[in-house]
């Protein structure tokens, strides 16, 4: 880490516990949004099963790293960078969860389609946007552990593409209910699946924030540059 | 509620109480404070910080001229209260201290009755004319203190009988007697336990509404509690000055961040 050692070394193993409490819940998460992505694409059942139940692991993790700060902030009122520390693990810890709960919806929502018959390509593109969030993920969870913001920002600037991805997506499917109404069971879980991975994309782009605002003590003030026009446009496919 | 603290927290239109430019203080051989320029704002609390021997408590006592009881200590450079230089030659220190009150690290009440105590202040510097108006300047004084309650119906006690957390009150209020513009507190609340030390943050924010307050405290936290600017001396110089909130959350320089966050520097 960046700064030289507390004189209490007590301080730096609460603040490395909780920090690496958050690695490994991150790492939980990247699995889950793998396992889950695959699990719709090979309609694997028990894999989907193995991810809803897997969440549980998440949720316990989140709550233990919230006591922990809350305990660091009561026995060593951190200051400073150490604050920020502690600020930004609750809030890291809140979208690793959220993250957590969207893939447990979609390997919850494969279980639902999985007697569907398939349409075409769908789970391929879905695989490749969650790869996506994925790699935005790891490499979010290393700016934070390297206190690296420019890498944060970079991440920060990629989830442009997630929302891209995710326009396509949503036009593809609403090609496919058009086409064919008994689609429409299968695409608007499909669509559901997709927007989660969307909001996984957001969920990774806050922890970007955080890991700015951690390095610096200020968030970054430009608005980033948004390209899901769905919620404006959609009526006008045709 | 957030808002109004901000606010609070955020002005920086106050007028400029006192004005060091370049001060050097040297105990013999010793440069204790180095080229140090500050501005202490009128109606703010400013708290001095630093690891031990830093210089904080130096320049405190700079700023009223306490160091001129130290023979071997001098000063050099412009301390300007309210435009006047207080190391002018045509300047009382006598009564520059009573312009600008000073509070000790242990209470140090005078073996006299409370109202005596109170009343030394106001007597020597003929602050009022009969019984009545020192009478009321006593009331007032330790009204203000936030004492009044505690000790009204035993002013013929000694002040040597209260608990600590009295004492150091009865010395704030011996201090406002004089009615000071500027009251300087080395580390008033460091023989107080933690109720006692909580009236005396509470009255530090009050007299802050009168008065331009410079306290010099160990306690980081105090320091976050209680100041709107923060100064964080080190090895006699002036490493950063801001306010108090940036201090604390996001410090410009290492060597603060150190201090404060607690790390081998």
């Amino acid at each position: 880490m960046a700064h030289s050692e507390h004189i209490v070394s007590g301080f730096d193993r609460d603040l490395e516990g909780i920090q690496a409490q958050i690695m490994r819940m991150g790492g939980l998460v990247e699995e889950a949004i793998a396992k889950a992505t695959e699990a719709l694409e090979t309609r694997d059942l028990e894999l989907a099963r193995a991810v809803r139940a897997g969440d549980k692991a998440i949720d316990a993790l989140d709550e233990s790293v919230n006591d922990e700060a809350a305990r660091i902030i009561a026995q060593r009122q951190p200051i400073a960078s150490d604050l920020r520390t502690v600020l930004t693990v609750f809030r890291v810890s809140t979208n690793l969860e959220r993250i957590g709960d969207y893939a447990k919806n979609i390997a919850k929502r494969t279980e639902t389609i999985i007697d569907q018959p398939p349409v075409n390509g769908t789970g391929a593109s879905l695989r490749r946007m969650a790869r996506q969030v994925e790699l935005m993920l790891k490499d979010v969870l290393d700016a934070y552990i390297q206190r690296d913001a420019a890498l944060a920002a970079d991440v920060r600037a990629r989830d442009i593409d997630v929302d891209q991805m995710y326009s396509a997506l949503f036009r593809e499917y609403l090609t496919f209910m058009m086409e064919d109404p008994r689609n429409i069971t299968t695409c608007m879980h499909l669509h559901f699946m997709a927007k989660n991975i969307e909001r996984m994309g957001d969920h990774v782009t806050s922890i970007a924030e955080q890991v700015i605002y951690l390095v610096t003590g200020d968030m970054p003030e430009d608005d980033r540059p948004k390209q899901d026009r769905t919620a404006h446009d959609a009526g006008n496919l045709t | 509620m957030n808002d109004m603290r901000m606010t609070e927290r955020g002005v920086n239109t106050k007028d400029i109480k006192i004005e060091a430019r370049k001060v050097q203080v040297f105990y013999g051989a010793n440069h204790a404070i180095k080229d140090v320029d500050v501005d202490i704002e009128d109606k703010t609390v400013t708290a001095f910080i630093g690891p031990s021997g830093c210089g904080k408590s130096t320049f405190l006592r700079c700023l009223n001229r306490m160091n001129d009881t130290i023979d071997i200590c001098r000063v050099e450079g412009d301390i300007i209260l309210d435009g006047e230089d207080i190391y002018d030659k045509r300047v009382d220190p006598v009564q520059l201290r009573a312009k600008v009150g000073m509070v000790f690290q242990k209470p140090n009440p005078f073996p006299k009755s409370i109202y005596d105590n109170v009343a030394y202040g106001p007597k020597i510097h003929g602050l009022s004319r009969n019984k009545a108006e020192l009478d009321e300047i006593v009331e007032s004084s330790l009204r203000r203190a936030a004492l009044w309650n505690e000790v009204k119906d035993r002013l013929d006690a000694p002040g040597t009988g209260l608990s600590g957390g009295q004492q150091q009150r009865l010395c704030i209020a011996r201090a406002v007697a004089t009615s000071p513009e500027v009251l300087l507190m080395d580390e008033p609340c460091s023989a107080l336990d933690p109720i006692a030390t909580a009236q005396v943050e509470e009255l530090i924010d009050e007299l802050r509404q009168s008065y331009s307050v410079v306290i010099v405290t160990h306690s980081m936290q105090q320091a976050a509690r209680v100041s709107q600017k923060t100064a964080f001396f080190h090895l006699g110089n002036l490493v950063e000055f801001g306010e108090t909130s940036k201090i604390f959350t996001n410090p410009e320089d290492p060597r603060t961040e150190s201090y404060i966050t607690g790390r081998i520097g």
